[in-house]
């Protein structure tokens, strides 16, 4: 009993140990910029630089616009299935399954050649249509884990008795969809915004060959050619994936349902 | 003219037939329940008036309107489902008010209404509380509030009770009669519980297998059953055959055994084999009088069930099954004791042939 004990401690600490390590070297190394003591000269450096607010107020921007249109791309058609097409739930599943098994680099590739400045729609022609095209792959980036979000979260409501308590009420589809239905799967549509937010932050491939001013692309710079800053980086893109983690805990509870579970 | 109106309603998935030939008209006022077992096409026939599902054949009029192809949000019916279908996010207020803000009325008017509605269903303490904080009872008292605040021309309750514990379905399906009476709604209730549908109805339309097996008021499907299947399902029944002896005289043997009844016999000759209804509380153990029948059998088991004594009467090859009221006083019928069982001309039930 006690030995079996001592294993499972072991394999916790190993295992803390795995994960953890880098990390703390990593921070570590972000803190002697200054020779000699610790500071925090590697992050101030990182904020006050010009190409460091531009990329990531970019990316920001960005996946906000990514995670509406994909809400309102992923909502409508995770509803429609749940409720009208419950057949068609495989294909669609497999579909938005699509982006984890296809790389980026082809993806991109596909993209470039589709809508480069030769084809029928040159987005790539002009800067807001790279940028629609590189929010439009993000949405593609995301979808696996904005629909499983959505669809895990409408499967915990009765979609179907919820509508047609509501169309009795004489509402049509918009007021079922905006009034009813969100507010309801509002944890499922958290947790995949913030799922789509740390993607989109991090993401090099597309917006690189894309040729766009992202955050990834940045850090992928500021890697090539300094020491300290891409350490200070690195932890900071690690607390911002957590803090979407801590956001989807916090306030991915939504909207108490029929059981009382938040 | 007739409130509600279907006429010629059939509902086909594919080549199976849920509802077949189902007409009905209802009047204004009218409370009639669907009854029926699982899978009869009760609530498909429901849905089909509340417009979730179109029929494949036949036309709904609602005040004389065709409303057959109407879309649900504008037939203005109020529905109560099973799962009370409140909507989690908004408080009981919200709840109640909602089809009214759909309407666009004003703010005022939806906050007197859904007063109105919250002392209507004895609530008005938990106007702002949420679906998860109330007791199922409640929370199906707050689904009839909504339902009933934008106030539809139809009510339509789909099985609202099964869902409850038996002291409060007896207590809410009284507060819904008596609510239904005072609002003068025309309301559908689908049930398949009997008690329910005799208790609450001015009409029963009892179903199977998709088709309207009987139309009539809880009096005439308990005392005067069409069919072997609406005897079997209402209440409980004693099921004979029975040869007939005397058309005109309504004699019949009953293994062996004469016995008259007073009803017609559907055009039955002397010698067809009819099925016949005996209710085990219509029946009275000992020999009756000259105006009565009486078959001779052996107790084969007694049931103590309380209020009544229920005791299990072998004659050749049927068994019968007879009620009677447990007086306190005196030992109970003994198995294995020859016994008479009598019972009155108007009694013996025939039924049509399936």
């Amino acid at each position: 009993m006690k030995s079996g004990k001592f294993g499972a401690w072991l394999a916790v600490f190993v295992g803390v140990a795995y994960f953890l390590a880098p990390l703390v070297a990593t921070f570590e190394f972000s803190l002697r910029m200054r020779r000699g003591e610790y500071s925090f000269d590697a992050y101030r450096v990182v904020f006050a630089s010009d190409s460091f607010q531009a990329s990531f107020l970019y990316s920001t921007v960005l996946a906000v616009v990514t995670i509406v249109v994909a809400i309102l791309i992923v909502v409508p058609t995770a509803y429609w299935v749940q409720l009208r097409l419950p057949r068609l739930r495989g294909i669609v599943e497999f579909t938005t399954l699509l982006p984890l098994v296809i790389p980026a680099i082809v993806l991109v590739f596909g993209y470039i050649k589709l809508y480069g400045s030769s084809s029928v729609l040159p987005l790539t022609a002009t800067t807001l249509g790279s940028d629609a095209l590189l929010m439009f792959g993000y949405v593609g980036l995301g979808l696996p884990y904005m629909y499983r979000s959505v669809e895990t979260a409408l499967r915990a409501i009765d979609v179907r008795t919820l509508t047609e308590a509501a169309e009795s009420q004489g509402a049509g589809i918009l007021t079922i969809l905006f009034r009813v239905i969100l507010p309801n799967i509002r944890s499922g549509i958290l947790s995949g915004a913030f799922l789509t937010f740390a993607i989109v932050i991090g993401e090099f491939t597309f917006a690189s060959l894309l040729d766009r001013p992202a955050f990834g692309p940045y850090l992928q710079l500021i890697g090539a050619s300094r020491a300290y800053e891409p350490s200070a980086l690195a932890i900071m893109a690690f607390a911002l994936t957590w803090a979407c983690m801590g956001l989807i805990l916090l306030l991915g509870g939504g909207a108490p349902n029929s059981t009382g579970k938040r | 003219m007739s409130f509600l109106t279907l006429t010629g309603i059939q509902k086909t998935y594919g080549a199976n037939a849920v509802v077949r030939d189902f007409d009905l008209s209802v009047e204004r006022g009218e409370l009639v329940t669907f009854l029926g077992p699982s899978g009869c096409g009760k609530t498909t026939t429901l849905r089909m008036i509340a417009g979730f599902e179109t029929p494949t054949e036949g036309s709904i009029l609602i005040d004389g309107h065709d409303v057959t192809n109407l879309r649900a949000n504008r037939r203005k019916i109020g529905m109560v489902f099973q799962a009370y279908a409140l909507f989690p996010n908004m408080t009981v207020a919200q709840n109640i008010g909602f089809g009214l803000k759909v309407a666009g009325r004003p703010a005022a008017e939806i906050k007197a209404r859904v007063g109105e509605m919250l002392a209507m269903i004895k609530l008005p303490q938990l106007a702002e509380r949420y679906p998860y904080q109330l007791s199922r009872g409640q929370q199906q008292r707050v689904s009839l509030a909504r339902a009933l605040a934008p106030s539809p021309q139809i009510l339509l309750l789909d099985e609202p009770l099964s869902a409850l514990d038996a002291r409060i379905r007896v207590s809410l399906r009284e507060e819904i009669r008596a609510l239904q009476r005072n609002l003068g709604i025309t309301t559908i209730f689908v049930t398949h519980d009997q008690e329910e549908a005799l208790s609450m109805s001015d009409r029963v339309v009892v179903m199977n297998e998709g088709a309207i097996e009987q139309v009539g008021t809880p009096s005439e499907i308990y005392n005067a059953p069409r069919t072997r299947f609406v005897a079997s399902f209402v209440g409980t029944l004693n099921l004979l055959d029975g040869t007939i002896v005397d058309a005109s005289a309504g004699a019949v043997d009953i293994d062996g055994q004469r016995a008259t009844t007073r009803r017609k016999l559907n055009g039955a000759k002397p010698g067809d084999v009819l099925a016949l209804a005996l209710r085990p509380e219509a029946l009275r153990l000992g020999a009756g009088g000259d105006d009565r029948n009486t078959l001779a059998g052996v107790i084969e088991d007694v049931a103590f069930l309380g209020a009544v004594v229920r005791v299990r009467v072998r004659l050749a090859r049927a068994a019968i099954i007879v009620d009677t009221f447990n007086r306190g006083a005196g030992a109970l019928p003994a198995r294995g004791e020859s016994v008479a069982v009598n019972f009155g001309a108007d009694d013996l039930i025939p039924l049509q042939p399936n």
